[in-house]
């Protein structure tokens, strides 16, 4: 063990007189090593909050969105009512035939003016269930969420998103105060965060600006029609349900269900004016997504360490060929071939190793830069950097052998007359 | 005087395309402990390949190289490395110290591959630095020695492992007339001191300086003068 320390310490110092030339071999692996780490903790970073995202969505969740079914779409001159989305018979239909549906949370999306005080702000209604909140799982910041007591007892109650509670100026103190929304008056019973992104084309069930009230009490004040004023002419829509989220009892269950109720509702709806979305589909088609994206990377890197190693390999056979006089004199001094080999093999090792280190040092440094000034998530994996290193060491080793063993073979007589 | 080195009719042949050259051509000889030989002849006598054969650096075509008492000529590649590693000890013509190494690591170098511990070959390599008059320059790079002093340092380095034999290539052809004084004086006090030692060269001047001269002519003996092991 001593004499491998030695000879990986003479190793050094012949690298070392050389020092440009060295520094210059090992720029492939340098930056071979250097970009496959870099590029897979970006990578590991953006999945990762890939999967973050999907997982907030539930992935025991199917997502029932309506939708205005394309040869529905108003003429645009005349005044005239669309009718679409789900329907309360589907959304008792959901209750009634899926064993494997655990909970449902129907909304109703109606967007009004809210006001407090002086303050006024076209909201996102939300109509819905004390369920909401718990597949919706969000932090209550102040008061308490929808209860099961409001719905049956038609309470004015509502839960405003922090956002919102924030432009309308709304306190803590506000808990307990009215908020209009529309004509009608609301008693704020609790704030809460909301978590808004979209995965894929997935947004989350929660908006920036969604004031929560109760079902019923949507379904007497709102009814199920909307008027909108586009362009000079106004827009009617009557939508019973616009949203439907389907809580599975078992991540296994939740694509044949979601094909259940795809089948269900083909069969009662004349147009498709509805969506099913399921988050644990795109959380495959991330994860899909990954692999391929890991086989890329795989191959950028092998070929990036190829070239490293070719690098190494030539400027190995280089240094065999300046130095066939020293190798015959430490041949005929008694080295064997396989001390002539050890000798070489070490220096393009660590040579190999050197850049494998420095391009982890790169590699830990870019996704830490990116991090820093685009905000971008990075995750630089302890794996990752093992396998950097492991393949840059075993890249010397591989294209070292070739050189190293031409060293050996030379005759001595010969390299010691060599000039 | 006991015999070190017995050769019986070796033979060397190289082949140059379809021809066979015979560099040696049926030699035989004995070499006694602490004999001082020159083996002199034009180029092309054959001298060089003796050496080398002798030294453990090639192997003979056909014949035997009993090396004391040892037959060397069906040992293979690792073998002979260490024999030469442990028995022999060489000098050539152009000094052939490692130029990016200091003084003492090239005399230490022997004692690498031997598997010395560090300290105890850095003391061996100043002991040895100190007897070839270079304990002053230990830690010296090779290029900036005079040829006299490189080739002192290859002595030093040919003396490290202790040699049973010292071999010898022209160690004056590339060092000026007074220089050329001095190493082979120091040869010759360390032939005193009892090693063998086996020079090639062709300057008679030089093989005045030994006990033994053979002469060599196309692969043969052609004479041999001086005391006889």
């Amino acid at each position: 063990m001593r004499g491998v320390t030695r000879a990986v310490r003479i190793g050094i110092k012949d690298l070392w007189l050389h020092r440009l030339r060295s520094l210059l071999t090992i720029l492939g692996v340098v930056f071979g090593v250097g970009s496959v780490v870099a590029m897979l903790a970006v990578g590991e970073g953006a999945s990762a909050q890939a999967l973050e995202r999907i997982r907030r969505l539930g992935s025991n969740n199917i997502m029932l969105t309506a939708t205005k079914a394309v040869e529905e779409t108003t003429s645009g001159q005349v005044q005239r009512t669309s009718v679409y989305g789900l329907t309360y018979a589907d959304e008792k239909r959901l209750r009634e035939s899926f064993p494997s549906v655990r909970r449902i949370v129907p909304a109703k999306l109606v967007r009004k003016e809210a006001r407090l005080g002086e303050r006024s702000l076209e909201v996102r209604v939300v109509g819905t269930t004390p369920e909401w909140f718990d597949l919706v799982p969000r932090r209550m910041l102040a008061g308490r969420e929808l209860e099961p007591h409001d719905l049956a007892g038609r309470s004015a109650v509502a839960v405003l998103t922090e956002s919102g509670a924030r432009k309308l100026l709304a306190v803590e103190r506000s808990i307990g105060g009215f908020v209009r929304i529309g004509s009608f008056a609301f008693e704020v019973i609790g704030i809460v965060e909301s978590d808004v992104g979209k995965v894929g084309d997935l947004p989350t069930p929660d908006q920036d600006i969604d004031a929560y009230i109760p079902m019923t009490v949507c379904k007497d004040r709102f009814g199920d029609t909307s008027q909108r004023r586009t362009s000079g002419s106004f827009e009617r829509e009557q939508v019973e349900l616009h949203q439907v989220i389907v809580d599975v009892d078992d991540t296994a269950h939740v694509e044949p269900t979601a094909d259940a109720i795809t089948t269900m509702l083909k069969r009662f709806h004349k147009r498709v004016d509805y969506k099913v979305e399921v988050p644990l589909a795109l959380l495959r088609e991330a994860e899909a997504t990954k692999r391929t994206f890991n086989v890329v990377l795989g191959s950028i890197a092998g070929i990036s360490l190829l070239v490293g190693g070719i690098g190494i390999m030539n400027i190995m056979l280089a240094s065999v060929t300046e130095r066939t006089r020293e190798i015959g004199i430490r041949r005929a001094i008694g080295a064997k071939k396989r001390q002539i080999i050890g000798q070489f093999l070490i220096e393009s090792v660590v040579l190999s190793v050197v850049g494998g280190l420095v391009g982890v040092f790169l590699g830990v440094a870019i996704p830490w830069v990116i991090q820093r000034f685009s905000g971008m998530p990075t995750d630089v994996t302890p794996e990752s950097i093992a396998l950097a290193l492991g393949i840059s060491g075993a890249v010397g080793i591989i294209f070292g052998i070739y050189p190293a063993r031409r060293a050996a073979e030379l005759d001595p007589i010969v390299a010691l007359r060599h000039e | 005087m006991s015999e070190l080195i017995r050769l019986e009719d070796v033979r060397k042949i190289y082949r140059m395309g379809s021809e066979e050259v015979a560099a040696l051509d049926g030699v035989s000889l004995t070499f006694a402990q602490g004999s001082f030989w020159a083996f002199m002849g034009p180029s092309g006598s054959g001298k060089s390949t003796l050496l080398n054969l002798l030294g453990c650096l090639d192997r003979p075509t056909s014949g035997r190289y009993l090396l004391e008492a040892n037959d060397v000529a069906d040992l293979d590649d690792d073998e002979l490395s260490e024999l030469r590693l442990r028995r022999l000890g060489f000098i050539f013509q152009s000094f052939n110290l490692i130029p990016q190494l200091s003084v003492r690591e090239n005399i230490e170098l022997p004692l690498f591959y031997l598997g010395w511990e560090e300290a105890e070959s850095a003391a061996r390599a100043s002991e040895l630095a100190e007897k070839v008059g270079l304990g002053h320059r230990l830690l010296h790079r090779p290029t900036e020695l005079s040829g006299g002093q490189q080739q002192r340092v290859a002595v030093a380095r040919a003396l490290a492992n202790d040699p049973a034999v010292i071999l010898a290539d022209e160690p004056t052809g590339n060092l000026d007339t007074a220089t050329s004084k001095q190493i082979m004086e120091l040869l010759q006090e360390l032939n005193a001191g009892g090693k063998t030692i086996l020079m090639v060269t062709h300057e008679a001047e030089i093989a005045a300086y030994t006990k033994s001269q053979l002469h060599l002519r196309d692969g043969k003996i052609q004479s041999i003068e001086g005391e006889r092991g």
